[in-house]
């Protein structure tokens, strides 16, 4: 596997107003490999992504980009890195037609007419390349597809712009178990063919199925970015739950003490957790 | 996890050539799922017609079918424009006054300043655009809701023009052009040339698409299928170009007390029917074939997918006030130019509810995402066939209202039902 992150993210801050949403947060994603961005309700995942996204400005910290240190001050800005991220409600127009909803916005045109053979055969390429099986009709209108199938239309379309880090949120949330599946398997492919996927999810079952690494959040904090073959069901969600997973995720901060665990001096201070939260990974190179 | 596929199964490229049969098929499967499309508008244009020949023979007369298309020209034109608000979701009660305001400063530029009509059709189309750009302003950037612009819109327009018809004056247009837009007709062998000129032109642009798409190795639709295209326009074409091309003058040319020549042997397509087919023309081409087009359903379709595929929102919506503002302007012209003059009511009373009835009635969805130009076309035909024919059975004014509302109703009715129809078929 390659050993250069795609993203690597160190020391990110982020506040809303007097609310400090992210503390210090180290994250990388591999090319070819699924990371799970894991955490629970309000730990910061969307914030994270929005941040890499370019929707919201870092406060500051570091924004590797393939080694080279990128500024992303809006989503056109990711988008020119290759950064694509599929939004947890979808954002396509059931109105149009999957291959309207693919270009939507980057349509392809030749002179002031629209270019719809083109688009209709690089829709329908990208889709064969994914290996998508499960729509008739590049020409139907996403109102009549079923929610896996949309989810599937919203990868290809990210995907579709030589993207090469593509992040999705909770992909499988509101899907059936086959859809579920389906949408796994894309995942997977995504990754196989060499692009970084940032996974978030709150399904263990869904992590364990796909990543490669699992990165958890904490009330803002990085607890751990592990292997995910490293870490067992019961590791990850104690460190979803608690931040800290035997010796692994945030130290002493949360470990002993009742009072106020988070609200103290910011997690580096203590000792053990630079090495849990950015060095983890490291050793592992093997596999 | 490994990839489990089923490599049997025929790639999705983009479905196969079907045949005329698979298409009608699928089309009838379409429309039982509640995808009407222009198919109720066509139907109640039938029934209506039907109806008003029977119980009023004159209807189907080529003098009347010519007023058919002189009555209903500025409510459809401005239909045209009011699409793409609705597109969007959103409304326009003010293209009516927007209309009359942008008449009433053509009449007043023409007769009282004595101005060129090639200088004075501009500014008033100008005046459109620039109440366009305002509403839209007001909506996209300061965030009032359009029904609430356009109501004001709608009052403050109705002033604008009763100060500048003061008293409830009524100011005569004597300029040839603006006048022969609605009241004059094209030479017959004009008439001709037009319709072949527009089969041949559909042909070529039919042709190319399948050659462009068989190019690409994607499937084409049926030749049969644009052969059959291709037919019914040239058929009703004709049908039409023929009708209009009968001399249906009732008397032969004569001064009229006005001093002015009427009906100088009334035959031949109006010119406003040239007008309105080439802006349906251009309209539709913009909607269809351009990214600004399909941006405009993009954002009436999911906002917020718009502006997340990077479309500029706020622009898409403020040039859609703009072009039904304009429309509006070009709507009041030709209104101006079928009564040869301006009052205080050009473009008030029924126009806007019309026009929005003409639109729905033609298949525009009220909420937003649906619609064609050409359902404008359709919509407005209707419209002014239930007036034309309800005026020929002499029926009073509130009749006439009546049974326009109940029209309207029963459009949004059918574009409701097939909508939670499509819902249950899974199509929307």
């Amino acid at each position: 596997m390659t050993a250069t992150p795609l993203l690597e993210l160190r020391g990110i801050n982020k506040s809303f107003g007097p609310v400090q949403v992210l503390r210090n947060v180290d994250f990388s994603a591999y090319p070819g490999e699924v990371t799970a961005l894991v955490g629970d309700n309000g730990a910061g995942k969307s914030t994270l992504v929005k941040c890499v996204g370019g929707i919201y400005p870092i406060d500051s910290g570091t924004y590797l980009f393939d080694g080279q240190v990128a500024t992303v001050h809006s989503p056109r800005d990711a988008g020119a890195l290759g950064v694509e991220i599929v939004y947890q409600d979808l954002a396509l127009c059931e109105n149009l037609d999957i291959v309207q909803n693919m270009f939507l916005g980057r349509e392809k045109t030749s002179g002031l007419v629209l270019d719809e053979p083109t688009m209709e055969r690089l829709a329908g390429e990208t889709l064969q390349r994914l290996s998508v099986r499960t729509v008739k009709s590049l020409r139907q209108l996403v109102a009549s597809l079923s929610g896996g199938q949309r989810q599937t239309v919203a990868i290809a379309k990210a995907v579709l712009w030589n993207s090469r880090l593509v992040i999705l949120d909770e992909p499988t949330a509101a899907l059936g178990v086959a859809q579920t599946a389906q949408v796994l398997e894309l995942v997977r492919q995504l990754a196989d063919q060499g692009l970084a996927v940032v996974l978030i999810s709150h399904n263990m079952n869904d992590v364990f199925a796909v990543a490669d690494r699992i990165a958890t959040l904490f009330l803002g904090q990085m607890a751990a970015q592990v292997k995910a073959s490293d870490m067992t069901y019961t590791q990850v969600v104690e460190l979803i739950t608690a931040g800290r997973s035997g010796d692994i995720g945030i130290g002493a901060t949360t470990a002993g003490n009742g009072g106020e665990p988070l609200a103290g001096p910011v997690a580096d201070d203590d000792v053990p957790v630079p090495g849990a939260a950015a060095g983890t990974d490291q050793p592992n190179g093997a596999q | 996890m490994t990839a489990v596929q089923s490599p049997n199964r025929p790639p999705i490229a983009s479905g196969h050539a079907e045949t005329l049969t698979e298409h009608l098929t699928n089309y009838g499967r379409r429309v039982a799922g509640g995808e009407l499309g222009a198919l109720p508008a066509i139907l109640g244009l039938v029934v209506l017609c039907a109806f008003f020949s029977i119980a009023r023979p004159v209807f189907h007369g080529a003098y009347n079918f010519a007023n058919l298309f002189t009555q209903g020209a500025a409510v459809t034109l401005i239909a045209m424009g009011l699409i793409f608000v609705l597109l969007l979701g959103e409304i326009d009660l003010s293209a009516g006054f927007a209309s009359g305001v942008c008449a009433t400063i053509l009449a007043v530029l023409l007769t009282e300043r004595q101005w060129k009509w090639y200088f004075a059709v501009p500014v008033s189309l100008a005046t459109g655009v620039v109440i366009g750009l305002l509403i839209g302003l007001l909506v996209a950037k300061v965030g009032i809701p359009s029904f609430v612009v356009t109501l004001a819109a709608f009052l403050a327009f109705q002033g604008v023009q009763l100060l500048f018809l003061t008293g409830g004056k009524n100011i005569s247009i004597f300029d040839p052009v603006i006048n022969a837009i609605e009241n004059k007709n094209m030479p017959v062998w004009l008439g001709w040339a037009l319709l072949v000129l527009g089969v041949l032109g559909y042909l070529a642009v039919q042709l190319l698409r399948v050659r462009g798409r068989t190019s690409r190795g994607l499937a084409a639709g049926p030749l049969s299928l644009v052969a059959l295209r291709v037919g019914a326009l040239a058929v009703l074409g004709s049908i039409a170009v023929y009708v209009l091309s009968q001399e249906r003058s009732p008397n032969p040319p004569h001064i009229a007390l006005s001093g002015k020549i009427q009906g100088a042997s009334l035959k031949g397509i109006p010119i406003v029917v040239l007008l309105i087919l080439v802006l349906l023309l251009v309209w539709t081409f913009v909607l269809g074939r351009t990214a600004f087009g399909r941006h405009l359903y993009a954002v009436g379709g999911n906002r917020e997918a718009a502006r997340r595929a990077g479309i500029r929102v706020d622009r898409i919506r403020i040039s859609a006030f703009v072009i039904c503002s304009a429309m509006a302007a070009i709507g009041g012209i030709v209104a101006a130019s079928r009564a040869t003059s301006v009052d205080p009511n050009t473009g008030g009373s029924n126009v806007l509810l019309y026009a929005v009835g003409a639109a729905v009635i033609g298949g525009t969805s009220l909420f937003g995402g649906k619609g064609r130009v050409v359902d404008a076309l359709l919509g407005g035909a209707v419209v002014a066939v239930i007036d034309n024919g309800m005026g020929l059975l002499n029926l009073s004014a509130g009749q006439k209202y009546i049974f326009t509302g109940a029209v309207l109703l029963l459009a949004a009715g059918v574009d409701a039902l097939s909508r939670r129809r499509a819902a249950a078929a899974g199509l929307r």
